[in-house]
Formats: C-alpha cells, structure tokens, sequence
C-alpha cells in the first residue's frame, strides 16, 4: 500500500467515529436534498435537460482543440492575456510572477477549485504576497488552517459554535451564536481588503469559446468585488471549462446550481471578457487567462474514461455519496473529494498513488443516477479498479483470482473445494491471525459468514432432482 | 516567458487523434427548462413570483414619474443620505429628484465613496421571467462596482424589457451588442446571500443586502 493509500485508511477509520461532523454533515445534505429535488421540478424534463448537457459537454471535449483555439483568439482580441499551464507550477510560476512584476501587495481570491489545485496561496504568500479568500465558507477554512470539505460547501463541517470562536481568535470579534451576526463580521472585514488589494483571483464555471468570455457562478458577490475592484484580475481556467456557445448557458445556468445548491438559479452569474473597455468607467488594467492543463489532456487521450471531463464541479455526487458522509471531506486528502474525486484524481494525478481511492465506494451508483452531464461516475472507478488492478494489484490477490478463476471452471474442482471449505471454516479461528491471511481484513470488523453443509447441488439431489 | 498556447493545442490535437469529429449537438432544451413567462400578464407575475421567492422587490408603475415617486418614498422611510447613479438617463434623473446626495459613476469614484453611499440605482439590459434575473451590463448599468458595493440596489427597468426566459436574454444581449460586448455583465437574481454557515440563509454575504426592482 502506498503512503497514500494507508493515510485515506487511518483518517476514514477515524472521520467514520467522528458522529459531530457527520451529523453537521447529514444537517446540511438533508436541506438541499430538499431544495434539489424542488429545483429539479421546475424543469419541464430535467432528464431531457441532462442528455442536452451531456451531448452540448461532449461536442466541446471532441472538438476541444478548436474552442480552445477560438477562445484563446477572443480573449486577446478583446485585450487579455492568455497562458496555458501545462502542470500546476507553471500555473503557480506565472501568476507569482506576475503579482512580483506589478509590485502586488495584496491579493483577493473567489472560490475556484483549481487555485486549490495548483497550491496558488502558498506561492504567493512565499513572495510575501497577502493572499485572502471571499467567499465565507473559504474565508473560514482559511483562517482555520485547513482545506476545503466541500467542493460547494467549504465549511459544512464546522458549527456556528466553531465559527464564532475562531472569529473572536482571528480577528477579535465578539462571540456570538448569531449566523446572520458571523455573516456580518466577515463582511465588514472583508470589504476594506477588496477595496485595498492590488489583484484579483477568480476560477470560472465555464469558458464562451464564441465570445472569449469567462462565466462565473456565485451567490455572495465576492467574485463580482473580485472581479471588478483590483486592478488586475486573474482566472484560472481548467481546459475542460469550454462551451461552444454564449446561449448555451441559458441551460447550463440552470441546471449547475439546481445540483449545486438546489436553487435555480445563483444570485450572481457574470460574464467576463477582457479588462475594462474603452468606454466603460471602472474594472481591472489587465486580464489574465491562465488555462490549465495539468494532466486534462492527457486524460482526454483515454477515450474510456474523457467522459470525466464533462465534470462541471456542481458537487451533487458529494451529496448522494454514503462513503463522502461517512468519512468526510478531508480523509481523501485531495483537492476533489467524493465520486469525482474518486474518478478524476486517479486519473489526472497517477493510479500508482492515487488508484485506492477507486475502492472508496460502494458502486451503489447514486452518483451517477444524479450527474447532470451524465457521467457513468461508478463505471469509472471500476474501470480505474481494473487498471490499477492490472498494474498494481498486490501478487496474492492476482494469484487468489486466479486460482479461483481456475477453479470454478472445474465443477468436480469446486465441488472438492465447496467441501473443503464447509469442513475447514472451524479452523479459521486458529489461523486468522495470521499475518499472510488474505480476508484478514474483510473479517476485523465482521463474522465470518458460515458456510452451509449440504451444498445446493447436494440437497437437490436428495430430493431426487437431476444432475446436468 | 512562452505562452505555452501552440504546445497545448497540439497535446490536445494528439490527445484526440484522428477520429472523426462529434457534429455539433442539437440544441433544442428551451421546452425543456423550467416554464418561461408567456406574454404580457402571465410574464410579469412569473418575474414576480420568482423575485419574491429570493426576498427581492419587484414593482410594477404606470409610468416613470410614479417609479419615481415611490423611489423617493423609499429614500425618506430608509432615511437615505447618498445616492449613486449613472448616465444621464432614467437613473440619473431619479437621482436627482431625490434631492440628497448624488454620486454619479460616470465621472469616475473612489470604491470608499461608492460603498458609503446607502444606494445604488441603475438601469438595466433586461429582466428575466423564467428565473426572476436582471441582466445588467458595465456599459449599461455604470460599471463593475454600482450594482454591488452599495448596500441596497434598486434596478429602474421599462416594461418592454422583461423577457420570458434566459435563452431570450441571450438573444437580446447578441442583438444589442452584436461582437462588441461589455467586458462584464451578470444575471443578478435576488440580494447577495449565503448559507456556508450551517446552510442557513442569510442576505448580504458581500453584495447588495436588498435587490428592489422598479419597472415602468
């Protein structure tokens, strides 16, 4: 077992006792399942809806090259600059260099998951750069130290309680258990900083190849105050964000947040081309676009498992997920957690150290009963579980197979062996303890089931049925 | 430093090879979203609905003298002190009348200034039946900051400006603009709120605390 894979064991088994998270947790599932199951209502077919943001998804991923290209002509028509990043550090390099160059002294941050993903905030803190998240639940997992639990809902872990406490710590407010009163805390801090900080960091839901627009998705106004204040706004763009159309969000503006968060439609969805025009009165000098690749094209070359990158990051899987409630947002240790986490991360950032969190589920597909770009989420982990298999399985679990493979292939063999084991099971007792012992750790927390006397096959031919 | 845009168009070229390209996907999900206003009547209790039910204001007027006058009503009883504004159309005008303060955007402003002021009022590119939406643009509605610094947001729309749904919105907008489009524009839908704190609600996270929609 790699690192990795023993630190996702240790920290599940631990998450999987902690009943306060969970219950913080299932609080938080239990009123947006309500809100989702209304949400999806509204639609007059959502399922219809689903198949056209699949289908729409698909022709971009097919044709990505060209969008891409299209996009990246527009952005710089319209007076931005673009780069692509191949891996996560030449993402980081770019933008802590160009924070370095423009003398940047403060920075202000929206949500995006993948600044999470190339570690943007430490490099920038590594220049001396002050780096602030906006967004509440980020505002809180900052502060605290930690990393998002959520892909949606950053701080679902944490209780008004906590909240209160590390805001008294932080930044000297008085206690209170008044959620409105905590909003309002980090309200009045956080806007001086919009209004002090020298650059802007976005993410983007999606990217308008047609008009070279990013499209951003948010409900409290920080990417807005993010996006229109400093003088330089950067976004970091995954390659797989692009749509072909600017009316093909009239669907996807729809159906992200009725996964997402259950409403509608979000509070705020903007737009965003190039830096201020000519003849507009505020906004940023300058516009950056940096596109990040970071193993997306390399996942796209696996015509199997591209379905991945229709991924719009609404967190839905999350949500339906019994092992993301049961061992919490942390204990994958990685930027995405949940289904998709399980799916993409394996494949964007290696099997060999990432392929056991393929194993993380129950296949009982609920996510994938629920994806609104209709990814087939549990047909990919089994077919990571088989790659990862291949490549990494562990000998005696290879050779078990094999044997087993060999065996049921025998009727007079399986006979023998059904026999074997019906007569052998008392001895297990005496010999599970043994280091080597294969279903060691399938029978720590459970009985081993007993295996019957009479065979099937035995009892039919008591009752005088016929042998084939 | 290289912008990395050639090398990563050609990874993605050989990432899909050769294999025929996927024609692009029918679009006909208009009928399938959730209902869009109708016409007259029907379109604007659906904008009503839908702006209620995310604690926004939405009023309906005769004529933009009697928005107007309900806007002064409001201006006494939140005991407004500073308005902002843009343009010199509606907007301004309905500042003015106000007889208070009056920041005009169009003439530049420190964020502090705008932030201190108790509301920002603006006109708008198009309402939005289906989702209770207002479509602002920067060069239409007085920049990036009006719309969402100020505490309170009050949108002056024209009747002939509500559409059923978004992907009408979007047409209006390709329309209007033709290729030269506004470097921002957004969809607001209701005040500024979030619920990252134990999933209750709570109105003004960062933007506007109240979102009151005038249309004549």
């Amino acid at each position: 077992m790699t690192r990795n894979a023993v630190e996702f064991r240790k920290s599940s088994e631990k998450s999987s006792l902690d009943g306060k998270q969970q219950g913080l947790l299932a609080k938080a599932v239990g009123i947006y399942l309500g809100k989702r199951d209304s949400g999806r209502k509204r639609f007059r077919d959502w399922e219809g809806a689903r198949r056209q943001a699949e289908a729409i998804k698909t022709e971009a991923l097919e044709n990505l090259d060209m969008y891409l290209s299209r996009f990246i002509e527009k952005v710089k028509e319209r007076g931005g600059t673009v780069f692509c990043a191949e891996d996560e550090s030449s993402a980081r390099d770019y933008i802590a260099n160009l924070a370095v160059e423009r003398g940047v002294k403060s920075v202000v941050k929206s949500k995006s998951m993948t600044t999470e993903e190339i570690h943007l905030n430490g490099a920038l803190e590594n220049k001396g750069i002050k780096v602030l998240e906006t967004d509440l639940g980020e505002f809180i997992v900052q502060l605290l130290g930690q990393t998002p639990y959520h892909i949606v809902f950053p701080a679902v872990h944490l209780s008004k309680g906590e909240v209160s406490d590390l805001f008294h710590e932080k930044l000297g407010s008085e206690k209170t258990d008044d959620i409105e009163g905590l909003t309002m805390i980090a309200r009045e801090h956080l806007r001086k900083e919009y209004c002090k900080a020298d650059m802007g960091i976005s993410g983007a839901n999606f990217a308008v190849a047609e008009t070279g627009m990013i499209s951003i998705t948010e409900n409290e106004g920080n990417a807005r105050l993010t996006m229109g204040l400093p003088k330089i706004h950067v976004a970091v763009v995954g390659i797989e964000k692009i749509l072909p159309r600017m009316a093909d969000l009239a669907l996807f503006l729809q159906v992200l947040p009725t996964m997402g968060t259950g409403h509608w439609m979000s509070c705020y969805n903007t737009l965003v081309g190039g830096p201020r025009a000519k003849d507009e009165i505020d906004g940023p000098e300058e516009f950056h676009v940096v596109l990040l690749d970071n193993g997306r094209s390399k996942l796209l070359a696996d015509k199997e498992s591209r379905e991945a990158l229709r991924c719009i990051r609404c967190g839905g899987c999350l949500n339906v997920c019994p092992v993301y409630q049961t061992v919490g947002g942390h204990s994958y240790g990685t930027v995405y957690p949940g289904p998709i986490g399980a799916v993409l991360t394996p494949l964007l950032r290696g099997l060999k150290q990432w392929g056991h969190l393929s194993y993380a589920s129950s296949l009982c597909e609920a996510c994938t009963e629920i994806c609104p770009v209709r990814i087939g989420l549990h047909k990919r982990l089994l077919s990571n579980r088989r790659n990862y298999a291949d490549k990494y399985g562990p000998l005696a679990e290879k050779l078990g197979f094999k044997v087993f493979a060999f065996v049921s292939r025998r009727p007079l063999l399986w006979r023998m062996a059904g026999a074997l084991a019906s007569a052998g099971q008392f001895l297990y007792p005496l010999v599970g303890w043994f280091p080597g012992n294969p279903v060691k750790g399938w029978t720590k927390g459970r009985t081993l089931p007993h295996i019957t006397w009479k065979s099937f096959r035995n009892m039919w031919a008591d009752r005088g049925g016929k042998s084939i | 430093m290289k912008d990395g845009v050639e090398s990563l168009l050609s990874r993605i070229k050989t990432a899909l090879g050769n294999d025929p390209r996927r024609e692009p996907a029918e679009r006909n999900y208009r009928d399938l979203m959730p209902p869009a206003g109708g016409s007259g009547e029907d379109r604007i209790e659906l904008f009503a609905k839908n702006v209620t039910a995310l604690s926004g204001a939405f009023m309906s007027f005769g004529s933009l003298d009697e928005a107007v006058e309900r806007l002064k009503k409001m201006a006494i009883d939140m005991k407004w002190k500073k308005v902002a504004c843009h343009g010199q159309g509606n907007a301004f005008k309905a500042a003015q009348s106000l007889g208070l303060e009056v920041l005009n955007t169009d003439g530049g402003y420190a964020k502090l200034d705008l932030e201190n002021c108790d509301a920002g009022i603006t006109e708008c590119d198009a309402l939005v039946a289906q989702t209770g939406s207002v479509l602002v643009t920067a060069r239409n509605a007085g920049g990036r900051g009006l719309s969402v610094l100020p505490p309170h947001h009050v949108v002056l729309a024209e009747s002939s400006q509500l559409v059923s749904d978004l992907s009408e919105a979007f047409e209006v907008l390709e329309n209007k603009y033709g290729s030269n489009y506004s470097s921002s524009m957004s969809f607001i839908t209701g005040p500024s709120r979030t619920a990252d704190i134990e999933q209750q609600l709570v109105l003004g996270a960062h933007g506007p605390k109240k979102l009151t929609i005038l249309m004549f």
